[in-house]
């Protein structure tokens, strides 16, 4: 765990001095100030107009969780999918271009702790990034009075998608040393998960049911609505241990390739 | 302290290593020859536990380099072909890095890290980003990275590439400093380097061993360059020759 701990440090620290993180941060910070900025002008927009109906049932409708926070979460989980995969094409690609992967690879080290190591850097960074937007519903707190738990329940599922996308990240840069190759299929199995539910409803029922429990988004879905079902937890973990596992096995087959 | 037996490495249908043997003793630095191509660093990087061989056994003071892979790594140190630097590291901070992952208990650490800087002339540029230094420099906290954890047997792949003459000489003490405890395999294409520093010869050719001798026996009655050119030419016979004399 130390030695995990000693990666992690050392792969944050690389983030940061670098512009990777400045460039990564800035920008999702950008689109989603874009968004929260757009969605509230719009729930602001129809507070006015149905106030100015005087229309108490439809007051009653507008909600800061649906019409804000909801569609701000989804659009962030779409720029995740492109930034996710530029934050982690580095991890193992970047190494073995450079040569370092000798050093971790005769140093004694487990593999489980360098794979530990990588993940543990890559969600830090994530984690970080993730609570910069904290701003958003922080403002909505102090000027609305938006559901808590289903903020919560929200951010959580955004934590877990991010989370998730980061060991197929981690999969897809340990399987090459060319960080574009990385990127890209990371990007296509990350774009593939997001939309292999759309032929659920013409696929017939057990087909159907399938693609729909793969969809990443299915499950984002029902957590963003705040119900927090053991069964999309379940989900994200599967995905982050099987994606974790299998770069486990791909830095592993080194050894006795 | 090393001991290779019947080495094969391959990558597909290419035999980069071919049923290598050979051993080296502790105090003994073993100059490691060949043209390039030859399976020099191949070899190496199945010493060090790299990459594993297609068949055949490396023993590292005592233990099997497949079935006990970690306590050979906590053994040995390596200094490959390209040091392995992190370009936006400074000195200091990829040294202490490098000592935490090979192990050095986190209260030695700022003291191995000195003493390493101490040995390897790198006072002057502790605080400097890797990425900046000039070939020396890499070159240099390449082998300060090899040394960190005291290790036993130091594998080092053309530690004198890219420096300059004083710098070599520097270098040149230390190794010899460093091998009296300890097992050394260098590789390099200096032959007077090997005059110098060696007991021990290996010279491999695509992927045959064509020389192992004690370097007294070899230089007897030939210069090392000239033994030099005829194992790589004979294919072996050179080895034959030199046993039949």
């Amino acid at each position: 765990m130390r030695n995990a701990l000693a990666i992690a440090a050392k792969d944050i620290r690389s983030y940061f001095v670098s512009p990777i993180a400045y460039v990564v941060m800035t920008g999702f910070l950008l689109l989603g100030g874009w968004f929260f900025f757009n969605l509230l002008a719009r729930f602001n927009f129809l507070l006015q107009m149905y106030t100015s109906f005087r229309n108490p049932q439809a007051m009653e409708q507008l909600n800061l969780n649906e019409l804000v926070i909801s569609p701000l979460l989804h659009n962030l989980s779409v720029v995740l999918v492109i930034l996710i995969p530029v934050i982690t094409m580095r991890s193992f690609a970047e190494e073995k271009r450079a040569g370092t992967y000798e050093l971790l690879m005769t140093a004694p080290l487990s593999v489980t702790e360098i794979v530990l190591g990588k993940f543990l850097g890559a969600f830090v960074f994530i984690f970080l990034m993730l609570l910069l937007t904290a701003v958003y519903p922080i403002i909505l707190l102090v000027y609305g009075n938006p559901e808590i738990g289903v903020l919560l329940g929200g951010f959580l599922g955004l934590l877990l998608l991010a989370t998730a996308f980061v060991s197929v990240g981690l999969l897809t840069s340990s399987l090459t040393q060319n960080q574009i190759i990385a990127a890209v299929s990371c990007l296509v199995i990350l774009l593939l998960l997001y939309v292999i539910s759309w032929p659920a409803e013409t696929a017939g029922e057990t087909m159907g049911a399938v693609l729909k429990y793969l969809s990443l988004t299915e499950h984002f879905s029902e957590m963003v609505k705040g119900v927090i079902d053991t069964r999309d937890v379940a989900y994200f973990i599967t995905v982050i241990v099987l994606a974790l596992f299998l770069t486990q096995r791909s830095v592993e087959s080194l050894r006795w390739r | 302290m090393i001991e290779v037996r019947n080495l094969t490495k391959r990558y597909g249908d290419l035999i980069a290593v071919d049923n290598v043997s050979f051993s080296a003793k502790p105090g003994e630095i073993l100059g490691f020859l060949g043209p390039n191509g030859a399976g020099k660093t191949t070899t190496m990087r199945i010493i060090t536990g790299f990459m594993p061989a297609t068949s055949g056994t490396v023993t590292v003071a005592g233990f099997d380099i497949f079935d006990q892979s970690y306590e050979v790594r906590k053994r040995i140190g390596y200094l490959p072909e390209n040091p392995p630097l992190y370009a936006d590291m400074t000195v200091a901070a990829y040294l202490e890095f490098v000592a935490r992952i090979k192990g050095v208990p986190r209260a030695e650490i700022r003291g191995a890290r000195d003493q390493v800087v101490e040995a390897c002339g790198l006072t002057t540029v502790i605080g400097r980003v890797l990425g900046n230094l000039s070939k020396g420099f890499r070159q240099r906290v390449g082998l300060a990275q090899a040394l960190i954890h005291n290790p036993s047997v130091l594998v080092l792949d053309e530690p004198t590439i890219g420096l300059d003459p004083r710098q070599i000489i520097d270098i040149r003490s230390l190794i010899r400093e460093l091998s009296a405890e300890r097992t050394v395999i260098l590789s390099t294409h200096i032959l007077p380097e090997v005059s110098q520093l060696c007991q021990k010869v290996v010279i491999i050719d695509e992927g045959h061993i064509a020389v192992e001798d004690r370097l007294e026996n070899l230089t007897r009655d030939a210069s090392l360059e000239e033994v030099f050119l005829r194992a790589i030419a004979g294919d072996g016979r050179a080895k034959t020759e030199e046993a039949a004399s």
